[in-house]
């Protein structure tokens, strides 16, 4: 852990190696943010079963400080979107993001949740959770094999080591807007393209009457 | 006696505790980063805990194992590669979420179709590894990869893969999957074998009729 | 017994007799059972029900026929003593289609005729909550109907013409004016449209609530939902309940979060593409959803699986039961609070079945092994550095028997685990035949049926093991039958492993990857560690199927969840439900 925190730009006096460890504010920030990524018990479908092995004993994901699962949105760091997102469920996973704190990330696990995988022509399934909410790390497979989504997880914390306190989003001045959460009416209805839907119903009246 | 049922449920767990100890004196700081003992560890007579440190030591994936597909190209001599496929289509339409996009060369001067794919994409967020273009090929062009890892940051440009990233050359799905590869190889070569018979065959039939 | 054999026996000789005016054989090629009018059609049920003895509704689903302009409800019935079942169907105006509900005659019919209801709009008269079930109340349109398009819709058959040869690669969302898979009805403003979409389920129960505990005391009854998030719904489940304290007075299930359109989507896919979306149902259970696809697809080719391939199959079934019912077993005891260890020690030795899986079939969970008359691969030489029959018969002989052996000293007797499971959600066995309860659950009830005795298929007629009951229908009932049946199956997988014939075929004619199936309709059942997993599927002759239903055990199981719970503590409410062992991907499809 020394090793990894220590900053090799500033000389250490060699008796003073086994106790003293200089390092940036950055880096030790996000060791502490990356050693203890909580994720939100959350399954949707097949893949949340290969998630649920990857927590279990043959993979487990304890070795990476990952272990506890939170079954509140307020105490997690991650989402792991593990499944088919389908419309009738995205309002939800939506309001869940927004009741997550910051700083908290999202992984796509699985070509479902990626972009729509094999159900994607159905009537359903949204095409990729990143329509709305931002998503940090793809995970492709289907389902990913629990060595793939510890894979992801590394990926994750590659991501968050690249981060610095001093441009990260959480702690800039201006709020973050939570995302719309979108609405079921006819079809799914994304607060964000009310007008657009409202014109393109109009266009396709004028056409049929055409 | 009231009691008696969680103490035998703890004993079990007790015994699991102890279990997981016994390959650590086995193997004495080998245990782990140690193929042979991963091997003992995962198969039937694995006792105690089961753990892979993956990514330092990773679970050896089967040959059978099925993720995302790939292109094989065989290399010729002059370094130049020979894809296997002939764009055929036959994985494209057998490919159950139509996943599949094949463009068909034609012949610049006589306009008729080349067997070879202009272009060929997987889209991998479609793709159910469900392994049927691997299996239904006639051409054994396109094989089921093993490398999982394929996390990425960004989907948009990173998940469609097109030929470029699908091509491999042969000797890596030999390596991948030795077995099925041989196997393979020897069906190849009856036929090329029958194929150079049938020529040869009526070679000397043609050339036959010019001796007379 | 081949799988050719029919399981839809030929029409019982006195049924059209009874009734002259309203039911006729079905005569189309292919076709077997009655057509009944829908005004008859309260006693005839009632007469198959009563005086044939067909006193449990497995499956009921619509087909459409545009053609014709009619709408088709096919029922399937069977006696709980065993043999072949009885199919009728009522055929039903397209424009208009109104048809009786069973649900007085088969409670089980309830969820079934809703979706029914919710895929092609049929209205059941006489049904005591005809609500839409999977898509949300407000959706646009009925989205089985053939002439229903979604967004994405590309084309009615599979293969796309635009994959190949001019394959442009292409995101469907691309296209979109949304860049999303939505549509609406023209002339549809979202500013003037009010949001409508809970109130019929609250409506519904809101009568009950009301003044609690029985009137001694002035507090109000609560309505609290479960769900779709939640730890111990074992997916994205809901339930709305109303409380009284922390009794439950009514509970309504409400499902389709994970409703990916299976079936719209089998409809396009030729028939072996559907093999790998049949994984994606009960997804512990992959095996055995393609047995039963394979099976009733093989009914309709009539072709004959090779003998090593039925061994290999029977072996594969067996092992996914195991697989299935531990997991079912570890977190049934995570619903009981025993956080994670009973978990971690049930699914242990699932790792060990994946890893022959993933040998075997190239995927741990979607294995997509089985093809029309065999299996896809031969068993691997080796398994990693292990011989694969050495392994195997490892497998079987020592260490499954003993896991299960020493979860059952690790669980059984537990005072804590008896205390809350002994007499928790008592379903008597008339109640649990007539909600057309399959498995495990509907053995914990006394009722000795179990599909690979009652109506043997595949190979299981030479195997020798016991079909499992448990008189009492509580949960701990259902956690004993499980964990029986785990050793029932280690026992035919012993027999498999021993009188496996070495080499042979494992798949009958030449891989074929568009199949032609002859016309006619198929109705494919197994014995699915969940319950009875059937598959209806009607062939015009060509390589599509025209209708691809799944009649899911898990989504069966639900209908009576409501009443089971009634009457019980909040906390034994997941309980039950982890008892029932639901899988949402065969629930929603």
């Amino acid at each position: 852990m020394i090793d990894e925190l220590s900053n090799p730009d500033i000389p250490v006096p060699d008796e003073l190696k086994a106790s003293v460890t200089i390092t940036t504010l950055d880096k030790i920030y996000n060791w502490s943010r990356r050693s203890s990524i909580w994720p939100m018990v959350f399954g949707l479908a097949c893949c949340a079963i290969e998630m649920i092995c990857t927590a279990a004993s043959r993979f487990d994901i304890s070795r990476f400080g990952m272990e506890v699962f939170r079954a509140t949105p307020r105490q997690s760091d991650l989402m792991i979107v593990s499944g088919t997102v389908t419309k009738k469920m995205v309002p939800q996973i939506v309001r869940l993001y927004n009741q997550m704190p910051e700083p908290r990330y999202v992984i796509a696990m699985g070509a479902c949740a990626s972009g729509g995988g094999p159900f994607k022509e159905g009537y359903n399934v949204v095409a990729g959770i990143d329509k709305y909410v931002p998503v940090d790390v793809y995970v492709p497979g289907c389902p990913p094999t629990p060595q793939a989504l510890l894979h992801g997880l590394i990926k994750l914390q590659e991501k968050i080591d690249s981060q610095s306190l001093r441009d990260v989003r959480w702690y800039k001045s201006e709020t973050n807007e939570p995302v719309p959460v979108p609405v079921l009416g006819p079809d799914l209805m994304d607060p964000r393209q009310y007008q657009l839907i409202k014109q393109r119903a109009l266009q396709a009246a004028a056409q049929a009457e055409a | 006696m009231y009691g008696s049922g969680i103490l035998a449920g703890l004993g079990v767990t007790l015994k699991h505790f102890i279990d997981s100890y016994v390959d650590d004196l086995k193997f004495l700081g080998q245990r782990y980063y140690n193929p042979a003992s991963l091997n003992q560890r995962q198969g039937t007579r694995g006792k105690g805990v089961f753990t892979v440190q993956f990514p330092e030591e990773k679970l050896p994936t089967p040959e059978r194992f099925r993720f995302i597909p790939f292109l094989l190209y065989d290399e010729k001599p002059d370094g130049t590669h020979d894809d296997r496929c002939t764009s055929c289509g036959i994985c494209a339409k057998v490919c159950p979420p139509q996943c599949i996009w094949i463009k068909r060369s034609n012949d610049p001067v006589t306009g008729r179709p080349v067997p070879q794919p202009a272009a060929f994409y997987i889209d991998i967020d479609i793709c159910m590894n469900c392994g049927y273009c691997a299996e239904y090929c006639p051409f054994d062009a396109i094989k089921m990869d093993h490398d999982y890892e394929l996390a990425s940051f960004d989907r948009t440009s990173a998940h469609i893969f097109d030929k470029q990233k699908l091509d491999k050359p042969v000797a890596y799905y030999a390596s991948l999957r030795p077995t099925d590869y041989a196997a393979e190889e020897l069906v190849r070569a009856e036929e090329e074998a029958k194929k150079a018979a049938k020529k040869a065959d009526a070679a000397s039939k043609a050339a036959a009729p010019v001796a007379v | 017994m081949s799988a050719t054999a029919p399981t839809v026996a030929a029409v019982p000789a006195n049924l059209a007799e009874h009734f002259p005016a309203g039911v006729v054989a079905d005569t189309r090629k292919g076709y077997e059972g009655y057509v009944v009018g829908a005004a008859q059609l309260l006693q005839v049920a009632g007469a198959i029900r009563d005086k044939l003895g067909y006193n449990y509704l497995s499956s009921v689903t619509g087909v459409d026929y545009p053609e014709s302009n009619q709408i088709e409800v096919v029922y399937h019935a069977f006696k709980t003593s065993g043999g072949p079942g009885l199919n009728f169907k009522v055929q039903a105006d397209r424009n208009d289609p109104v048809v009786p509900s069973l649900v007085g005659l088969y409670p089980g019919a309830e969820f079934q005729e809703r979706e029914i209801f919710d895929m092609y709009g049929v209205r059941f008269d006489g049904h005591p909550d005809l609500r839409r079930i999977l898509m949300w109340d407000g959706f646009a349109g009925y989205p089985l109907r053939k002439d229903w398009k979604e967004p994405f819709f590309e084309e009615d058959l599979k293969p796309f013409a635009s994959r190949w040869p001019g394959g442009d690669v292409r995101r469907s969302e691309e296209s979109d004016p949304f860049g999303a898979n939505v549509q609406y009805p023209p002339e549809f403003d979202p500013y003037e449209w009010t949001p409508e979409t809970e109130t019929a389920i609250y409506k519904l129960i809101q009568p009950k609530a009301g003044n609690g505990n029985g009137g001694h005391l002035k507090t109000d009854k609560l309505i609290v939902n479960i769900g779709p998030q939640h730890p111990s719904t074992h997916g994205v489940f809901r339930m709305v309940v109303v409380l009284d304290g922390e009794t439950v007075v009514d509970l309504k299930p409400v499902m389709g979060y994970l409703h990916r359109n299976h079936e719209k989507i089998g409809e396009r896919n030729t028939f072996l593409q559907n093999m790998p979306y049949t994984d994606r149902l009960d997804y512990l259970a992959s095996m055995s959803n393609n047995h039963a696809y394979a099976l009733s697809v093989e009914r309709l080719m009539g072709v004959k699986v090779p003998e090593r391939a039925e061994y290999l199959r029977v072996l594969m079934v067996e092992l996914t039961r195991i697989c299935s019912h531990m997991w079912a077993i570890g977190f049934l005891l995570n619903d009981l609070g025993a956080f994670q260890t009973p978990a971690l020690y049930a699914i242990k030795e699932r790792e060990l079945i994946l890893d022959f899986f993933e040998a075997t079939a190239g995927s741990r969970m979607m294995c997509n092994y089985m093809r029309f008359g065999g299996v896809s691969r031969d068993l691997p030489a080796a398994l990693r550095d292990e011989n694969t029959m050495d392994f195997l018969r490892d497998l079987v002989n020592n260490r499954l028997s003993y896991a299960i052996d020493e979860l059952d000293r690790f669980l059984t007797h537990s005072e804590i685990l008896r205390s809350r499971c002994i007499g928790v959600g008592v379903l008597p066995a008339e109640k649990a035949i007539a909600y057309s309860a399959a498995g495990p659950l509907l053995r914990a009830s006394g009722v000795d049926y179990d599909l690979r005795r009652a109506d043997p298929y595949s190979i299981y007629d030479r195997f020798d093991f016991n079909v499992c009951t448990r008189p009492n229908g509580d949960v701990y009932d259902r956690y004993l039958v499980r964990i029986d049946e785990m050793r029932e199956s280690v026992r035919i997988c012993q027999q498999v492993v021993a009188g496996m014939p070495t080499g042979g075929e494992i798949l009958a004619g030449k891989p074929q990857y568009n199949v032609r199936v002859p016309a006619g309709e198929s109705y494919g059942r197994v014995e699915n560690p969940k319950g009875e997993l059937g598959f209806y599927v009607v062939s015009t002759g060509k390589t599509n199927p025209w209708r691809y239903h799944v009649r899911a055990p898990s989504f069966v199981n639900l209908t009576l969840l409501g009443e089971v719970c009634k009457g019980h503590k909040i906390a034994d409410v997941v309980v039950i439900l982890g008892s029932i062992d639901i899988v949402l991907g065969e629930v929603d499809r």
